[in-house]
């Protein structure tokens, strides 16, 4: 069987659109992050899987640089992230994230949320930004609640806002940071089909999550962190299917 | 299944809160005869002992101070003119004006049917219903009103100041002369819209990771809330000359302005600092994460929710500052309170200080009062869908 990586991998492009080396991260005197090490090409979905409390939803907030690291190096896009602003402002330009809680701005109308950035961010004319808003939100199938207010949605309508508010800025690739874990059974259905789109059409995808069955379909390779390190990496066949170490094998049996 | 007669209903409302036990029942009769003899004293004054006509008599000096009488009508062409402009905000922005237009043009109609207020003051009242209205008209039907509600706001406050004052166009009225409740309303209105964005500013130094500027808002803040506020006005009065240098001659009423503002805004900042972390984390994430610069992070998403979640605890303080006003007196500046004493002084209206009290008191209350209501309205309408 052929390997998707392998076929793709001439296709895509040389350099890899985002490089962590080594890095390593203390809260403290707790060691949170073990030099951590990962590449993300252009186009691929890669999800993160691990139990609670091994560090995956900090080392994804340490690419658009919510978290800091004390050691290593991160690059996106070229750009290295460092204590610089105007670095860390253009990476985060590039980088959309969608969080667990959402994190709507309850104040605001569906679409002052997604327009906010846009204008004031890219500098784009209001006009443009409410059309694109508009787009988004029939693509995520909400298109009729624009002037509603957040705490007016369902959690799933809301974290489709939230993925409608990243894409907004026209990112280069989407962090989710445990997506559907807030939300009902029901409700995490139709998040996963707006995220299935989504990789579908391209775009660049660095999940964490503990929805197996998404990372099966979709994902063209799985990580399992444990401790603050990477355990194993592969596609999600190799992964699961025949997970080499212990550690993975002992996580995939409780859940699977 | 019959249904209770209305008279009915009552007596078995009062039977099962008021009387359904023996203590209760004690309680209430006891409650009863207090609340009786209370409000029958009350309304035997207010109706029948009190001689009101010192408060008539005085009224223009409660109202304005020492302000010549032949000048009273530049403070109420200033009166028409903000009211004017709160009814164009009225009319184009709704929401929170509403409230403040209404609450103006009920005051001025019960005002204006009291007994003994003049007839010139009735015109002027009526005056300024009838300009509230307008402003409202023209809110709504001028197209950029919003702007030209700014721009008029800023053009109008300038010539506001020289009606007041004088400056050469009109006849010079020192600022000794502003006293009783115009004196009132002046300091708190401009110590409240100077001591806000101060306040703010100041929150936000507190949370700064540059040390200087933290350094500096925290001792500001930990020194001003340290010193009663007589000592920040006698500070003001005595030191602030010495500051500012030899040169420059500031008036009385601005060294307390400064200093209540400068008092202010210390407590100001504390209370949006709580404001600020009452917000979760995830939204400041989410602001960075969106590539918000500090600016507009705090501007579009921090601060309107800071400030909506502590609207009753700064309201509270716009109460506490009208109040504190009364302490001006120790600058010997008259205001409403300092005129209610020189009255009671007065060999004329011995013994009437029940009156004059009562009525400064009932001043002060209806104001806060009116600034409460306004507060709860002003929540609801910020509350914004929650469920």
């Amino acid at each position: 069987m052929v390997d998707k990586h392998d076929l793709n991998k001439g296709e895509r492009q040389e350099e890899p659109f985002i490089i962590c080396k080594n890095i390593n991260k203390w809260f403290g005197s707790l060691h949170v992050l073990k030099n951590v090490s990962l590449e993300v090409r252009r186009g691929e979905v890669i999800v993160i899987i691990g139990p609670s409390g091994s560090g995956k939803s900090t080392f994804i907030r340490t690419i658009n640089a919510l978290e800091e690291i004390q050691q290593g190096e991160i690059i996106v896009d070229g750009i290295s992230l460092s204590e610089n602003i105007d670095h860390i402002d253009a990476i985060r330009k590039e980088t959309g994230m969608v969080f667990q809680q959402f994190n709507l701005f309850p104040h605001m109308t569906i679409l002052d949320n997604i327009t906010l950035a846009p204008i004031w961010v890219r500098k784009w004319p209001k006009a443009k930004a409410v059309e694109i808003a508009l787009e988004l939100l029939e693509r995520v199938g909400i298109h009729d609640q624009a002037k509603k207010y957040p705490g007016q949605l369902s959690g799933g309508q809301q974290q489709r806002v939230a993925i409608a508010r990243a894409l907004a800025m026209q990112p280069k690739i989407i962090l989710f940071d445990e997506p559907t874990s807030a939300l009902d059974p029901e409700m995490i259905k139709e998040v996963l089909d707006v995220m299935k789109t989504l990789a579908g059409s391209g775009m660049t995808l660095l999940v964490v999550t503990h929805e197996m069955n998404f990372a099966r379909e979709v994902a063209d390779r799985a990580v399992f962190f444990d401790g603050g390190e990477i355990i194993e990496s592969g596609t999600p066949a190799q992964l699961f299917e025949n997970p080499q170490h212990d550690r993975t094998k002992l996580f995939l049996s409780q859940i699977l | 299944m019959f249904e209770t007669k209305p008279r009915y209903r009552s007596i078995i409302w009062l039977k099962e809160n008021l009387f359904n036990s023996w203590a209760n029942s004690i309680l209430t009769c006891l409650s009863a005869i207090v609340i009786f003899f209370i409000v029958k004293g009350i309304l035997t004054f207010m109706f029948f002992t009190g001689k009101w006509d010192v408060i008539s008599a005085n009224l223009k000096i409660l109202m304005v101070g020492q302000y010549p009488v032949v000048e009273v009508w530049r403070i109420w062409l200033a009166l028409c003119l903000t009211v004017f402009l709160l009814g164009i905000s009225w009319g184009s922005r709704k929401g929170f004006f509403t409230m403040i237009s209404v609450a103006i043009i009920a005051v001025f109609a019960v005002i204006a049917m009291l007994p003994f207020i003049s007839m010139t003051s009735k015109a002027w009242l009526l005056l300024g219903i009838a300009l509230s209205v307008a402003g409202y008209w023209l809110g709504r039907t001028v197209s950029f009103a919003k702007k030209l509600n700014l721009a008029l706001w800023l053009v109008c406050i300038p010539f506001m100041l020289i009606l007041l004052n004088g400056f050469g166009i009109f006849k010079k009225v020192n600022s000794n002369f502003w006293g009783g409740f115009l004196l009132t309303i002046l300091i708190a209105v401009v110590t409240i819209v100077f001591s806000f964005p101060l306040g703010i500013l100041l929150s936000l130094g507190r949370r700064s990771k540059l040390v200087v500027i933290r350094w500096f808002s925290i001792i500001y803040i930990e020194v001003i809330r340290g010193v009663p506020l007589i000592t920040v006005l006698f500070g003001a009065q005595l030191l602030l000359p010495l500051f500012i240098g030899n040169g420059i001659e500031l008036n009385n009423v601005l060294r307390v302005m400064i200093g209540f503002t400068l008092f202010n805004a210390a407590y100001v900042a504390e209370t949006v600092r709580g404001g600020m972390q009452a917000i979760p984390r995830g939204q400041y994430e989410a602001a960075e994460a969106l590539g918000l610069n500090f600016v507009q992070k705090t501007t579009f998403i921090i601060m309107p929710q800071a400030l909506r979640n502590v609207i009753p605890a700064l309201v509270g303080t716009v109460i506490e500052v009208f109040k504190d006003t009364s302490l001006v007196a120790i600058v010997s500046l008259m205001d409403l309170l300092g005129i209610a004493k020189r009255i009671i002084a007065n060999p004329e209206f011995l013994g009437r200080q029940m009156e004059v009290f009562i009525f400064v008191a009932g001043v002060f209350l209806i104001l806060c009062l009116l600034l409460s209501k306004v507060s709860r309205s002003l929540e609801v309408s910020l509350a914004c869908g929650k469920r």
